[in-house]
């Protein structure tokens, strides 16, 4: 059976040319950068260029990029990084509500270690208001960490605002760009951002990379203790395969950016603008404002989890909620914050888009999603009678 | 250990929360692009910099001026010796 894959925002193929890259470094040029010799010299020499490449898809200096694990390593050591080095002056953090689980739960972590934590509201799109940021600062707030795009909606978040009412109060500013990054034009000196997290497999790069935009001049705290790897930031022998994947990576995003974002937004819009003509099916998020590849639904009476397994009989792989949120059987903590109510929650589902995807994916994808509503409405006990019931009163975010 | 106030230093290294040994090679690195007689002040949190940056200077002849203590790092200052 044919398969189609639409599930980007949790991970995308290596690109041919990034694979390629990286196999001198898994074989004959496998040495330790820290090493003096031959070997650490070209392994050193690798991920300097990668460094460059990096730094070029974020318009930021290769001396501001720290390499790291992942993104989820990245928004880790952003969040508790600053928030240790700046705790002398203050201990509040503002995080909005609809941030990944890497900002949450490290924002947990400064909340048990003492630190006030407010958790910003999104609207219904899934914006944070630069107003209600404004509002919640405090004299002891140090830190605001947004998500640029949020890759379970969509939303693309107004930095940019967000950094000019920070800047007003000396507030370090982090933005979560994985999902952003390598997918829309991401760049540092534009946002105004202090710090900035990516991973290499959201732009067809390997998984095991990713990187910590760090303005400089700005002090943080290690998350990884050890030797002199990243100037003394972040400890560990370096992952040199994937940190040159992620460099060519990185430069193909770069280069083939416009053209990407071309190529995706008409798919995305065919399979946004069949799937809201079912009825009780809703757009979650903003519907222009957002991600190129990114169309993400609730469907009324039918629970996430059931059309992701009749889809998958079909060969379409999908998303519900967050994927950490799917396999723990419950209602999207983003969703609910945006306002919807648990139970349509429950039927969210998420369809990400990458270059492999064709024009005729989507249109069996959009064939074959109908009919797996109608199949699942059929014998959902609460889709019985659902056409007395008040029109909406449920989602928020309406076709 | 000696302690200076008000040294006024030519150029300035910020390498508070920067593991160890970053400050000896950081101090290396920035020792290289200052003049004779020019001063280094490198701001660091780590303590074992106490004994090693004046290690350092008396091995390489550059001349260990002292440390101010600031309540969060320590600042380090060190002027370039002729050699």
């Amino acid at each position: 059976m044919k398969k189609y894959y639409f599930d980007h925002v949790a991970t995308n193929p290596l690109h041919p040319d990034v694979l390629e890259s990286m196999m001198p470094y898994f074989r004959e040029e496998f040495g330790n950068p820290l090493s003096v010799y031959e070997y650490g010299m070209k392994a050193k020499n690798a991920i300097e260029a990668a460094r460059e490449q990096v730094a070029a898809l974020v318009n930021a200096k290769p001396a501001e990029i720290i390499y790291t694990s992942s993104g989820a390593e990245a928004n880790n050591f952003a969040l508790r990084g600053i928030g240790l080095a700046r705790q002398n002056e203050g201990k509040h953090v503002l995080v909005s509500r609809m941030e990944h689980h890497s900002i949450l739960n490290a924002a947990r972590f400064l909340e048990k270690s003492g630190f006030t934590v407010t958790y910003l509201p999104v609207d219904k799109s899934g914006y944070v208001d630069p107003a209600t940021v404004k509002k919640m600062i405090t004299r002891e707030t140090t830190l605001i960490s947004i998500t640029h795009a949020s890759s379970e909606v969509g939303t693309i978040e107004p930095i940019q605002e967000i950094v000019k009412v920070a800047k007003e109060h000396n507030i370090t500013v982090h933005t979560d760009a994985v999902a952003a990054a390598g997918n829309i034009p991401v760049d540092v000196q534009d946002l105004g951002v202090d710090l900035l997290s990516m991973a290499a497999h959201q732009f067809y790069g390997p998984k095991g990379a990713g990187a910590l935009y760090l303005k400089q001049g700005t002090r943080i705290v290690p998350l990884i203790y050890g030797g002199i790897q990243e100037s003394g930031r972040r400890a560990g022998t370096e992952n040199v395969p994937a940190i040159v994947g992620m460099g060519k990576a990185a430069e193909l995003a770069k280069a083939e950016l416009q053209q990407r974002m071309e190529y995706l937004r008409p798919l995305r819009d065919k399979i946004i603008d069949t799937m809201t003509e079912v009825e009780r099916v809703y757009l979650t998020g903003d519907r222009n404002t957002r991600l190129p590849g990114h169309a993400s639904f609730c469907v009324e009476y039918i629970e996430g989890e059931a059309m992701l397994l009749l889809l998958a009989a079909k060969g379409i792989f999908s998303a519900s909620g967050s994927a950490c949120s799917s396999k723990a059987l419950k209602a999207s903590p983003v969703l609910l914050s945006m306002g919807i109510p648990s139970g349509l929650a429950q039927g969210s589902i998420v369809f990400s888009l990458g270059m492999g995807n064709t024009p005729g994916d989507v249109d069996y994808l959009t064939t074959e999603f109908p009919a797996v509503i109608k199949r699942l409405r059929e014998i959902s006990p609460y889709a019985q009678g659902w056409g007395d019931k008040e029109e909406g009163g449920s989602c928020t975010v309406k076709k | 250990m000696k302690f200076v106030e008000n040294v006024k230093p030519d150029v300035t290294t910020d390498i508070v929360y920067m593991m160890c040994p970053m400050h000896l090679l950081k101090l290396e690195e920035q020792m290289k692009e200052l003049d004779p007689g020019q001063i280094l002040e490198i701001m660091t949190d780590y303590d074992g910099a106490f004994e090693d940056i004046p290690a350092w200077c008396s091995k390489t002849g550059n001349e260990f001026l002292g440390v101010q203590e600031s309540p969060d790092f320590f600042k380090f200052y060190i002027k370039k010796g002729t050699r």
